[in-house]
């Protein structure tokens, strides 16, 4: 193509209920080609349901989305020659071997034989699965067969990824090598749309993270601006066994941190002292116990 | 990481991709493809030595019976289409292959394919050991093609209306069961007896149902008998079923993966 697109996902007043339930009220949010964008929400916040209406699954009752410059309700085919799906729960095929599932899909998508079989063995290395090549999947633990539902979805380097929940029931190890392996897609020129439970993925992978709460984005922006939207650092006073005795907000510098110290000295407390950051998970937890009657915190809009 | 791009063109039709892909699945299910070979050889040593004695004491029964046989044996082996159907809906696998540019709907043609020739394969047992117990064969080649191309003209319509059942069960649990209904209407025929000596009530459904006339054919085309205007009731209820088969799956598949 010969444009660039300011976008490669553009998502605007997105809507979806399931008979009376409405999941998803009014979704906004974009992502940048070549990101890797991390949505976060609860159990039922609508993640997989914002998956499956980008994928072309499932058609959204109102607003509108756009994937690769297609719009998913319109042209359906345009969005699945661009897009790859890892879903949340396996789909891969039980009764082939992995390097037949690998080799079919290279063949669904287009790749002669030889290439697929290529890449295929290609893949079987990439995601530590050669000793299971020959094996039926049924024979997989639940992290081998994670690892090959996502190698399937890589036959052929996707413009837009989308991973619902890549690495759940993935052990540490595998886990350092998916994130290495998406940020080096990222880095070729791959959008990468995910979701994830586990909060320190997404601030160590995501460039940009949002929140989806009771239907809407609630809050959006990278790691560190979503953090800095909370008070701010604080330093902490603990007892001998860890627990907080005290703590005063500061704003980091060599003035805050005195001012701090000098509050607990004046009060004639003791301990250890310790300077604490927000986390990742504290946004979290703020934004998800906010009822809606509150929102407009995040700074969308 | 290599540097493939997904737009490429597309060399192989997948429906073609999928047939393989449900013919390894036959290879793998070791139960269902062993029963697919001993059902048919027990069948024929049943009836023929068991029964053959009382109904023909001639000898001749196998002659008679199998046609019904190989239908039997066609319906069993085509019911697991409808368990595959149901199991790739549940897998989620036929969402995955939404969401990729490829006509889904193919993965049934494949599964339905694959029952064809997974079929083929269990009737041409079937003659193997119906010629092994005596079935002595009359008939020209040409009569002999076009029994095979009815056979296979039924072997592709039940296979379907399978397909169809898979789509429409809620789980591939129910499926199996609805299937298992559909494996009796060769015994409420005169595949296995003449029409004359089923008793009074019985006798207009075993009539007028698919197979009388498709296992009547048959028969006559296998032995070199005339199958008068059977063969067009035959054929007729080969197209029906399969016309309905079609309409009612691509119904429920649109229903299944409506977006
Ligand atoms: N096909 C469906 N029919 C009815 N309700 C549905 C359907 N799919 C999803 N839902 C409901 O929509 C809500 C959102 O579901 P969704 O799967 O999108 O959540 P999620 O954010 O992915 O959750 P999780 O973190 O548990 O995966 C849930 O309350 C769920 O029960
Ligand atoms: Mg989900």
């Amino acid at each position: 193509m010969g444009w660039v697109m300011e976008y490669a996902i553009e998502v605007r007043g997105l809507r979806k209920s399931f008979g009376t339930q409405q999941v998803l009220h009014a979704v906004d949010f974009h992502v940048k080609p070549t990101q890797i964008f991390a949505l976060l929400g609860s159990n039922g916040a609508g993640k997989t349901t914002i998956i499956k209406i980008l994928s072309t699954l499932l058609a959204a009752d109102g607003g509108t989305a756009r994937v690769a410059g297609a719009e998913v309700g319109r042209e359906p085919e345009r969005v699945r020659r661009a897009i790859s799906l890892t879903g949340q729960s396996s789909a891969v095929d039980e009764a082939l071997t992995g390097e037949e599932n690998l080799v079919m899909f290279g063949r669904l998508r287009g790749l002669g034989k030889l290439a697929a079989q290529r890449r295929a063995a290609e893949l079987l290395e990439e995601f530590e699965l050669q000793d299971a090549a020959r094996k039926p999947l049924r024979s997989y633990s639940g992290g081998m067969r994670r690892r090959l539902d996502l190698a399937l979805s890589l036959v052929l380097r996707p413009e837009l990824l989308f991973l619902d929940e890549p690495t759940t029931g993935l052990d540490p190890h595998s886990r350092r090598r998916l994130w290495k392996i998406i940020e080096q897609l990222s880095r070729d020129g791959t959008t990468v749309l995910l979701t994830t439970q586990y909060l320190d993925e997404a601030d160590h992978l995501a460039d940009h993270i949002a929140v989806l709460h009771e239907g809407r984005i609630a809050a959006h922006g990278s790691a560190a601006q979503l953090k800095s939207a909370l008070t701010g650092q604080s330093v902490q006073l603990h007892d001998d066994a860890g627990g907080l005795r005290a703590q005063h907000a500061t704003d980091g510098s060599l003035r805050g941190l005195r001012d701090a110290l000098d509050g607990f000295l004046g009060q004639g407390l003791e301990g250890t002292v310790a300077l604490y950051s927000p986390t990742l998970d504290d946004v979290y937890f703020e934004i998800t116990s906010r009822s809606n009657t509150v929102t407009g915190q995040g700074e969308q809009r | 990481m290599s540097t493939h791009h997904l737009a490429r063109v597309r060399h192989t039709a997948p429906e073609w991709l999928f047939t393989i892909r449900s013919l390894r699945h036959s290879l793998r299910d070791g139960e269902s493809l062993l029963l697919a070979i001993v059902l048919p050889v027990m069948l024929m040593l049943l009836m023929t030595a068991v029964f053959g004695g009382a109904l023909d004491p001639t000898g001749s029964y196998v002659d008679f019976v199998a046609p019904a046989i190989i239908l039997t044996c066609a319906g069993f082996g085509a019911s697991t289409t409808s368990v595959y159907v149901a199991n790739d809906l549940k897998s989620g696998i036929v969402d995955r292959f939404r969401s990729m540019p490829v006509r889904a709907s193919a993965v049934l043609t494949g599964h339905v394919l694959a029952s064809v020739l997974r079929n083929l394969l269990a009737t041409s047992i079937v003659l193997v050991v119906a010629v092994l117990v005596g079935f002595r064969a009359g008939g020209t080649l040409l009569d002999w093609l076009g029994a095979a191309a009815l056979i296979t003209g039924y072997i592709l319509a039940i296979t379907y209306l399978f397909a169809a059942i898979g789509l429409a069960a809620s789980s591939p649990e129910s499926a199996n069961g609805y299937g298992f209904i559909l494996l009796f209407l060769p015994y409420l025929s005169s595949g296995f007896v003449p029409l004359e000596s089923l008793v009074s009530w019985l006798r207009p459904l075993a009539t007028y149902q698919p197979m009388t006339p498709i296992i009547d054919t048959i028969r006559a085309l296998m032995l070199g008998g005339d199958p008068g205007n059977q063969w067009i009731w035959a054929v007729g209820w080969c197209l029906a079923i399969l016309l309905f088969s079609v309409i009612l799956g691509s119904w429920f598949f649109r229903r299944r993966t409506r977006r």
